[in-house]
């Protein structure tokens, strides 16, 4: 579904991602797991489009993406700390996102809205929300027009473990649809019941992409954060 | 498109500096006008304010307020929609906001104390330099991430072509006065649309006679059909230029 060859991009003499070639299927669930600073953000960015790659290409769907946005409407996006309009309410954001969205994605999903209880805050605005609220903001609205593709930069940081429960279920109920769902984070055991396969990034490479069964036969371990802590010490 | 503009438009007629800037520009033309005898010379008063005071707003206001917006684009970027429409819609609601401010506060005083030629030729410059100036803003705002930096290219920008401009052609006039630079002086002001707002205006007041010479010439240039289209398509360069280029920047801004 997402094919990318030979991505490269520096900011000025830091190579941030430096020729990633990776190819992510339908139905797939797939970790970008790596220490901080090895380009995972900068890797989903490219495949949004906030970030332009130098050199290399991404198609979606076997189309270029550097000259098509409508690829955009099969993506939900939750970045890394959602910034938001500070003098919008959360009902305003969601309406603006509806309303700007409502060609492309006309039915929406909102039982991540009903699940977080975002109704009772919905006239609050968006700077005086606490950090992990806005994570729920930002997360109802990755689900909320009901993507193919499903891309989390750090979902569960800043979560309660109530909200991190919910967020997890509803990302099992979407994969088991047979989505694509892309997730970072480095809190591991969060991702060891959710994906099924592990990318993991250093320096900018992409150093494997296997499955999870495989790296745990390789390492021999039986849980993802020892199979992870194992490969970082090999490093 | 329609749908950010209208977001935008929205947000800028909430914000309370476009309001007091109405306002001020309201005081300002209304006492220009109650305070001189004759509308001509309440226009000429005018004249000076609207061309600092109108690019400096828009300019600032501008670069402030697409810094500020910075969230609002990021989010726009990730979702289904053109890069350059969303620059664009920026673009138009940003001027048509200062667009409607510069109508409240000057073009309605005008219209009530001086409806002549010279004052619709001063609405209709007064609002060109609104929108170049926020091309130009959209332009700045691309340089540097840092707001600070930003602010300070666009005020810096609007010294030159305010002050410092007018500067460097007296230095040129005075360096060269052995030579006729009638004709180049006509030039060199199309490089600067505040200057070419001013000859426009002067023009159709009466006092081009105390330019001299120059005035002349000016008056055959500016003052001619032929003249007054090539610089309604020069003013309309100096929007699209900056705008082309900003929207070539946004394209591969990295966000």
């Amino acid at each position: 579904m997402i094919i990318a060859t030979n991505v490269t991009k520096k900011f000025g003499r830091l190579i941030a991602l430096d020729n990633v070639s990776v190819t992510c299927n339908k139905g797939q669930s797939i970790a970008l797991i790596g220490p901080n600073g090895s380009g995972k953000t900068t890797f989903i960015k490219c495949l949004l489009g906030m970030v332009v790659a130098d050199s290399g290409f991404i198609t979606f769907n076997l189309q270029n993406i550097s000259h098509d946005w409508r690829y955009r409407s099969n993506i939900g996006y939750m970045p890394q700390a959602g910034r938001f309009p500070e003098n919008m309410t959360v009902a305003q954001v969601l309406d603006m996102m509806k309303d700007v969205r409502k060609k492309t994605n006309p039915a929406t999903d909102e039982e991540l809205v009903e699940a977080f209880e975002l109704k009772a805050i919905m006239g609050k605005r968006m700077r005086t929300l606490s950090g992990g609220t806005r994570q729920k903001v930002s997360a109802s609205l990755a689900f909320l027009f009901n993507p193919d593709v499903l891309i989390l930069d750090e979902p569960t940081a800043g979560l309660d473990p109530v909200a991190t429960e919910i967020l997890k279920a509803k990302i099992r109920k979407e994969k088991e649809k047979g989505k694509l769902v892309l997730i970072t984070s480095h809190i591991l055991s969060d991702l060891d019941d959710i994906v099924t396969e592990i990318m993991y990034m250093q320096e900018g490479k992409l150093r494997f992409h296997k499955s999870l069964e495989q790296l745990k036969e390789d390492t021999g371990e039986t849980r993802l954060s020892k199979a992870i802590a194992l490969v970082m010490k090999s490093n | 498109m329609k749908k950010i503009i209208k977001y935008v438009i929205l947000d800028i007629l909430r914000n309370k500096i476009v309001i007091a800037y109405t306002a001020l520009l309201l005081a300002i033309s209304l006492s220009a006008f109650s305070l001189e005898d004759s509308a001509s010379k309440g226009i000429l008063s005018l004249l000076n304010i609207i061309l600092i005071i109108v690019p400096l707003v828009s300019i600032i206001f501008s670069t402030i307020y697409i810094y500020n917006a910075a969230e609002f684009i990021e989010l726009m970027v990730s979702q289904p929609l053109k890069r350059v429409n969303l620059w664009l819609s920026i673009f138009i609601g940003l001027s048509f906001s200062m667009t409607i401010a510069f109508l409240a506060g000057v073009g309605l005083p005008i219209l009530l104390y001086a409806p002549s030629s010279t004052g619709f030729m001063m609405i209709g410059m007064g609002s060109i330099l609104t929108i170049i100036f926020v091309a130009i803003a959209q332009l700045c705002s691309l340089f540097t991430r840092d707001k600070a930096k930003g602010i300070g290219i666009s005020v810096l920008l609007w010294f030159y072509f305010a002050l410092i401009f007018d500067g460097l052609v007296l230095f040129l006039l005075f360096q060269f006065m052995d030579y006729p630079l009638d004709k180049p002086m006509v030039a060199l002001s199309c490089l600067n649309p505040v200057d070419i707002a001013r000859i426009l205006i002067l023009l159709k007041l009466d006092v081009s006679a105390l330019m001299g010479a120059t005035s002349a010439i000016f008056r055959d240039f500016f003052g001619s059909q032929l003249g007054i289209m090539l610089t309604m398509l020069l003013m309309l360069a100096w929007i699209l230029m900056p705008l082309w280029w900003s929207v070539r920047k946004f394209n591969r801004k990295d966000l």
